[in-house]
């Protein structure tokens, strides 16, 4: 829109200028729609696409179940074996809302890292990456209050250790507690208000998700190299770029029709993988599940949460600092929030001129090792705490891990972006392009062999 | 003239600015008054509120046994604790403990956590307590851990035969309740 020059909507006919006249909403989808998008995305950008489908698909499957659902302790169960066993394709509905949730934070993860790896959340993209992470907050609360709907075992428990985070909290923890939960532990109070607000929040979130896309609207998309589409004329701009309909609405749609089958297949054949068995044993508050486990998407945020014990010299300091009102539960509870918290700041933490991973032959290192050291806590999430590997504890790998996490966000960035020396980069979108591609090619003007 | 005109605007100025500063107030007032109930909704309603008391018939409980019962929507642990319990729960040092304080709400706040202060008030072979983690409010199984106690299985959690805390991330001993015998047989909870 605003600072890269294309063409705007002209209404031609009498019925077009008649409605443009008095709302120009033909006049936003098209300047939406047709915006100038840098003509060398790879396929690392399909993610927006597929996770506006993921909030379509989320919201449509679930607000149809909810015409089946009961929120109420003694009926919760009983009406997810209903909509699994009576309701006409209740099964399909059901099993893609839940494994719709798995592919929605696959998404996300795969949309968050790109952003980390190119730079995208710099100048001047701050506020689409902080409006971005919100509405990744808001997904993990939307999808924890959703597993606490059927009120199986997982359900049930799982909602008591998360809420129990928030009793962490000195002083006023406990009166937040039993705030959240409507009384002294979770029951039908809780179950209630965990469906009104799992059915508020992804309205919330599509109207965020607007925002999100104003924003970059706003600024232009980021791209590969991290350089700006030049601005100076409509010529030059349209060198670097091309609409985003039909050009990139097609590459999208291509590359999510490649994901819906994997994810299709998933839903058919293999619905429960990414989910616990104990959860189709009905929430009983007198007994605790031998091994409770969040769901795959929350593993990296809930290792790095028990990493910190009481025996941890980190957690003896701060307690000794404080006086004791920071102890090792609300430590752990601070260092689960943190890790989300500097993945917001990450904007004002990496010094970095250069946007672009591919032009810092230091960074792309640590990168990966994020990338890694993010799927090793996913997995030591999932491990129970007494276990070994390699010799060391559990919690010991939890520790190392999370301590890289912060180490990437509040060391390493800042540092590294003044100590790197960047590769050259290309004068332009064009001539980055023109090098993959050369002339002809990718001119789209090459006739086909007859 | 002009003084008159002078005059009203001097009258107009605080006039606007009075104006200003009653409808902030009293917006914020408002907005406060309608978002309060909106808020305090979620708080625990009459019912939940309604202060239950229960008895609990502890006749048929015999040595070595527990019976669990729920209470306000938790778990309450009643031991009929074995004489190897009690020796080894008296056998700690009460200062090597990681919580030292009794958790007791029949007792004062920071009463030590001795096993007499644990124990039900002259019947130390009846412990009473809360069966959940102080950690986040798992429910432990009984006598798994390797302290003859309490081993919470969601984080490892050990708690003794007492109910204290020895090691794992939980940071209090689990809670006793209000609790009372009434004759032999019957414990009063709450």
């Amino acid at each position: 829109m605003a600072g890269i020059p294309h063409d705007h909507y002209e209404p031609k006919t009498g019925a077009e200028k008649w409605l443009h006249r008095r709302l120009p909403i033909v006049s936003l989808i098209y300047d939406t729609l047709m915006i100038p998008t840098p003509k060398n995305l790879n396929w690392m950008w399909i993610f927006g696409v597929v996770l506006v489908f993921c909030l379509v698909l989320q919201i449509a499957t679930g607000v149809v179940l909810a015409m089946h659902y009961t929120p109420q302790v003694s009926s919760a169960f009983a009406s997810i074996e209903h909509i699994m066993r009576d309701v006409n394709g209740g099964q399909m509905l059901r099993y893609a809302h839940m494994n719709g949730a798995s592919l929605f934070f696959f998404a996300v993860y795969m949309h968050i890292f790109r952003g980390l790896y190119y730079g995208a959340y710099k100048d001047p993209r701050e506020v689409t990456w902080i409006i971005g992470i919100l509405i990744f907050v808001l997904m993990m609360g939307t999808a924890f209050m959703g597993y606490v709907l059927p009120w199986g075992q997982m359900s049930f428990w799982g909602a008591t250790v998360i809420t129990g985070l928030f009793g962490a909290i000195p002083g006023i923890g406990d009166a937040i507690h039993t705030w959240l939960l409507g009384g002294p532990s979770v029951d039908n109070a809780t179950l209630n208000r965990f469906f009104s607000l799992h059915y508020l929040l992804p309205f919330v979130i599509a109207a965020l998700a607007v925002v999100h896309v104003w924003a970059f609207h706003t600024t232009g998309n980021s791209n590969p190299t991290g350089v700006e589409v030049r601005r100076g004329s409509r010529e030059e701009a349209e060198k670097d770029t091309v609409p985003f309909w039909p050009y990139y609405v097609i590459k999208d749609l291509f590359a999510l029709a490649v994901l819906l089958v994997v994810f299709f297949a998933i839903v058919a054949w293999m619905p429960n993988y990414f989910g616990h068995p104990d959860n189709y044993i009905e929430a009983n508050p007198l007994q605790t599940p031998a091994h409770i486990v969040p769901e795959w998407y929350f593993l990296p945020f809930y290792a790095i949460l028990r990493a910190y014990t009481g025996d941890v010299w980190v957690v003896q300091l701060a307690s000794f600092i404080t006086g004791g009102i920071i102890d090792a539960k609300f430590f752990g509870v601070i260092a689960m929030f943190g890790a989300i918290i500097v993945m917001a700041l990450v904007p004002w933490l990496d010094t970095s001129s250069v946007r672009s991973g591919r032009y810092r032959p230091n960074f792309k290192w640590w990168f990966w090792i994020l990338v890694f050291d993010f799927v090793f806590l996913m997995w030591l999430g999932s491990q129970a705490p007494n276990d070994t590997l390699l010799g060391f504890g559990m919690s010991a790998w939890a520790l190392m891990g999370s301590a890289y996490w912060f180490f990437y966000f509040l060391i390493l960035l800042p540092v590294l972006g003044i100590l790197e020396s960047p590769t050259p980069r290309p004068e332009t979108i064009e001539a980055d392009f023109d090098a993959h591609y050369p002339a002809g090619e990718a001119a789209g003007d090459a006739t086909p062999a007859e | 003239m002009e003084k008159f005109v002078s005059h009203a605007e001097d009258h107009e100025g605080t006039r606007r600015d009075f104006l200003y500063y009653a409808t902030a107030g009293a917006a914020t007032v408002t907005t406060g008054a309608a978002v309060w109930p909106l808020v305090n909704q979620m708080n625990p309603s009459a019912d939940v509120l309604a202060m239950s008391s229960i008895r609990v018939d502890i006749s048929g409980v015999d040595v070595g046994a527990q019976l669990t019962v729920k209470w306000l929507g938790k778990p309450v642990f009643i031991r009929h604790r074995t004489q190897k319990e009690i020796d080894e729960a008296k056998a700690v040092d009460v200062s090597s403990l990681p919580d030292p304080v009794a958790r007791n709400a029949n007792l004062p706040g920071q009463s030590e956590a001795s096993d007499e202060n644990r124990a039900m008030a002259g019947k130390e072979e009846w412990l009473v307590m809360v069966g959940i983690c102080t950690h986040l409010g798992c429910v432990p199984i009984g006598q798994d851990g390797e302290t003859d106690g309490w081993l919470c299985p969601c984080h490892g959690s050990y708690y003794d035969s007492a109910g204290r805390i020895r090691h794992g991330p939980a940071p209090e001993n689990m809670a006793i309740p209000v609790a009372k015998f009434d004759g032999d047989t019957t414990i009063v909870l709450g």
